[in-house]
C-alpha cells in the first residue's frame, strides 16, 4: 500500500470514529452494557458493521432506541426481540438456533468432522503401508505420495 | 469412479458458491410478512395539521411507499408509482422518511406527486418499526391491515405486475 493510501484510510477512520456521537451514559456501568448489545446488532445498511461501529443515519436511530429502551428498563432479551420482530434474525450476530439456522450453526463442524476423518484415514493408510514396506523405508516416502491420490478414491472415503 | 467424488464435492461447491454470488444481500426477508402492520399516526405531508393514521386506512388495501427526497433510488422508482396511480385505482401511502419538509414538497412538485395521503416520519420512529433500513421500500398492506409484500429497492413494473397485482386479485 501506499504512503498517501495509507494516510488517506487513517483520515478517514479518524473521522469516522470522531462522527459516533456520545451517548450521555451515567455510568461505566450502563456505556458497557449499551455498548455490548449494539455490538451484538448488526447495521443492515451497511451489512458488515454492527450498529456500536456504524455511522449510517440507521444506525445512529437505532442506538439512539437501544439507549431509550436502557433506560426505559428493558431487558436486553427484550431490546433484542424488539429488532428481531422488525429486522429479522439477520440483525443478530448471533442468530437463534433453528430450523433455517441449525445448517449455519453446525455445518462447519460437519465439514471440521468430515475433513478429520479423510485425514485420519488418510494418515492410516500410509501409516499401514509403511509398514508393509519396511525393511526398505527409505524408498517408501516417494512412492506413498504417488500413492495417496488413488486411495483418496475409496468408496468409503466420503464426505458425509 | 469414486476417484471423482473429491472433484464432484468441489465442483458443487463452487457451483453453490457461484449462485450464491448472484443473491443480493441487500435484500433481507421481512419478519412482518403477514403480520399487521404496525399502527401508526403521523403529519400529513401537503396538509398541515391533517393527521394519516393506520386505523383509518383499514377496510382497503394499500400500498405504504417510504421514500425521501434525498434518496436517489427513489428518483428512479418515481415514474413507475405515477404510472401506476393513473391506471391502478390501489390506495398509494408515501412515508416520507427523515426529510425536510419544504425539500419534500419541492421534490414532489418537481417529479410528480402519485401519492393519497403522504405520512411525514421525520424521526424514523415509524420506519424502524416497519424494519425499514434502506429508501425505497415499499409494503403491500391488505383490507385487514396485514402486511401481504414487502418490495427493498425501487419497484419495477415487474413487481407490480407479478406481485402487487395478483394479491390484489386474490382479495375479495
Amino acid at each position: 500500500m501506499t504512503r498517501p493510501m495509507l494516510a488517506l484510510l487513517l483520515f478517514w477512520f479518524a473521522t469516522g470514529a470522531q462522527a459516533l456521537d456520545p451517548m450521555p451514559f451515567k455510568d461505566a456501568a450502563e456505556e458497557q452494557r449499551f455498548q455490548a448489545i449494539t455490538r451484538e446488532l448488526r447495521c443492515l445498511v451497511c451489512q458488515n458493521q454492527n450498529i456500536a461501529d456504524s455511522n449510517a443515519e440507521l444506525a445512529k436511530d437505532l442506538r439512539n432506541e437501544v439507549f431509550d429502551m436502557m433506560r426505559a428498563g428493558k431487558s436486553d432479551a427484550e431490546i433484542n426481540q424488539f429488532m428481531t420482530e422488525r429486522y429479522g434474525d439477520f440483525v443478530l450476530y448471533r442468530p437463534p438456533m433453528k430450523g433455517s439456522t441449525w445448517l449455519l450453526w453446525l455445518g462447519p463442524f460437519a465439514v471440521l468432522f468430515g475433513g478429520g476423518l479423510v485425514v485420519l484415514r488418510l494418515l492410516r493408510r500410509r501409516r499401514d503401508s509403511a509398514e508393509a514396506q519396511s525393511p526398505s523405508a527409505s524408498a517408501a516416502p516417494a512412492q506413498q505420495i504417488d500413492a495417496a491420490p488413488n486411495k483418496a478414491a475409496d468408496p468409503n472415503e466420503m464426505i458425509p | 469412479m469414486m476417484r471423482y467424488v473429491p472433484i464432484a464435492l468441489f465442483l458443487a461447491l463452487a457451483v453453490l458458491l457461484f449462485l450464491g454470488l448472484g443473491l443480493d444481500p441487500k435484500t433481507v426477508p421481512s419478519p412482518l410478512i403477514d403480520k399487521p402492520a404496525p399502527a401508526f399516526e403521523l403529519p400529513e405531508l401537503r396538509e398541515p395539521g391533517q393527521m394519516v393514521r393506520s386505523e383509518a386506512l383499514r377496510g382497503k388495501p394499500y400500498l405504504l411507499n417510504v421514500w425521501g427526497s434525498w434518496c436517489v433510488a427513489c428518483q428512479q422508482e418515481h415514474p413507475v408509482l405515477m404510472q401506476f396511480a393513473r391506471e391502478h385505482d390501489l390506495t398509494l401511502v408515501g412515508l416520507n422518511w427523515k426529510d425536510d419538509q419544504e425539500t419534500a414538497l419541492r421534490w414532489l412538485a418537481r417529479f410528480g406527486d402519485p401519492y393519497d395521503q403522504i405520512a411525514v416520519d421525520a424521526e424514523g420512529g415509524t420506519a424502524i418499526d416497519f424494519g425499514v433500513y434502506g429508501a425505497p421500500e415499499s409494503f403491500l398492506v391488505d383490507a385487514e391491515g396485514v402486511i401481504r409484500y414487502k418490495k427493498i429497492g425501487p419497484i419495477s413494473p415487474d413487481d407490480i405486475k407479478n406481485d402487487i397485482l395478483p394479491r390484489l386479485e386474490a382479495k375479495p
